[in-house]
């Protein structure tokens, strides 16, 4: 497909679009976090764009940089069949002024996913109509999907059984072994068979 | 039980049966009339179903009524992941079952957690709620889960309330020859070791 929306895109916004690629013909432009909500509306109201459809919304932590938190929008349009992908980067070391604005009333359809985008990432969404977590429960602390939440670290809602009322070992039992689970939580890779 | 379990002598004329052991014919009762709860998160639903169809038929142990109310059942099936958030939920529907009660937890990951080893998942329901019969597998087979409830049976029976966990019929690491091998024309990849490593060097 031709460059057309990314064209487009350049020739209104000028600097606000930060970078552009179409790799592979999936066209990405990362624009700046404050023209978000301008760039959706175009995107929304232009005829030859048409973007109608939200397709998904999510963050991506790069912690080594700043600002750290992508937020990636790929947007469809079913009359004309095309896609984009749009990045913003907000957020500091601390996730400070990691907020956007919310597109909610440009597609509706993105209700729940800013609602999972701040539950999992810790992005604020300005002028969402009822910014809550949606996946996990509200007693949580943190954001889990931030590269800074530790891996091993649960919440759990009821206080889990000491051994002494269980009468028994609640470290995994045979055969489950302590060893079990994911290699990085507990100690190294599993070896590999020589014998093939 | 003091009482029904001392021995009596029926003397004379007297005709009937004398119990002498309420516990064991309780015991015997109970391990054939499961009353069954399901409580099923995930995937292992499906090997639930299979379990309760005609092919398995889990209604040869007496375990087949599913009581979806946890007030009317004896054994709750976990049957999937519990996450944290579901928590609560499956200690209260635990604690809304009439005693005796017992638990299953089906699956690896409503034993130990499985690979949900994150901040999601509960490792194991055992840390909420007490389990009876650990049934490990990912899903477990029929089978397994017949295994278990089998031994199920045999602790009410018993009396036993210690947990006990399935084990594998065929323990793989015991019986290398029974297991599938690699077929290549070319012999043993072995054989091709040292010139790979030759090619990565040069």
């Amino acid at each position: 497909m031709s460059q057309l929306v990314l064209e487009k895109l350049r020739q209104r916004f000028g600097t606000a679009i930060l970078e552009t690629h179409a790799h592979f013909g999936d066209d990405t432009a990362v624009v700046d976090a404050g023209m978000w909500r301008t760039v959706g509306q175009f995107l929304c109201d232009d005829p030859d764009l048409d973007f109608d459809m939200p397709i998904d919304l999510c963050g991506v932590d790069y912690p080594e940089r700043v600002p750290r938190m992508e937020v990636v929008l790929h947007l469809y349009s079913i009359a004309k069949a095309h896609r984009v992908r749009l990045k913003t980067r907000v957020g500091d070391a601390d996730m400070a002024g990691a907020e956007l604005d919310s597109l909610v009333s440009i597609w509706p359809g993105l209700d729940w996913l800013e609602r999972e985008v701040f539950d999992m990432s810790g992005v604020r969404f300005r002028g969402h109509p009822d910014l809550r977590r949606i996946l996990m429960y509200p007693e949580f602390e943190g954001h889990p999907l931030q590269r800074t939440y530790p891996a091993d670290k649960t919440q759990p809602l009821v206080a889990y059984r000491s051994e002494a009322e269980a009468g028994t070992p609640l470290e995994k039992l045979e055969p489950f072994g302590p060893d079990e689970g994911m290699p990085f939580g507990r100690g190294g890779l599993p070896r590999v068979a020589e014998d093939i | 039980m003091g009482d029904v379990n001392r021995s009596l002598a029926l003397q004379g004329s007297e005709q009937g049966y004398a119990t002498t052991r309420l516990d064991a014919l309780l015991g015997w009762a109970r391990k054939y009339s499961l009353f069954s709860y399901p409580f099923i998160t995930a995937c292992c639903g499906m090997e639930f179903m299979a379990l309760t169809s005609p092919r398995f038929d889990v209604s040869r142990f007496g375990a087949e009524v599913p009581r979806f109310s946890p007030r009317q059942s004896d054994l709750l099936w976990v049957v999937g992941t519990i996450s944290q958030r579901q928590g609560p939920v499956l200690k209260r529907i635990y604690e809304q079952m009439m005693a005796p009660k017992w638990v299953f937890a089906f699956g690896t990951c409503a034993a130990t957690g499985g690979f949900y080893d994150n901040y999601t998942t509960v490792p194991g329901i055992d840390k909420i709620i007490p389990v009876d019969v650990y049934i490990p597998g990912c899903p477990p087979r029929p089978e397994a889960v017949l295994d278990g409830l089998m031994l199920l049976q045999d602790k009410i029976q018993r009396g036993e309330r210690r947990p006990g966990v399935v084990k594998p019929r065929i323990d793989p690491a015991q019986q290398v020859s029974e297991l599938v091998r690699l077929r290549r024309s070319a012999g043993d990849p072995r054989a091709l070791l040292p010139a790979l490593r030759e090619e990565k060097r040069s």
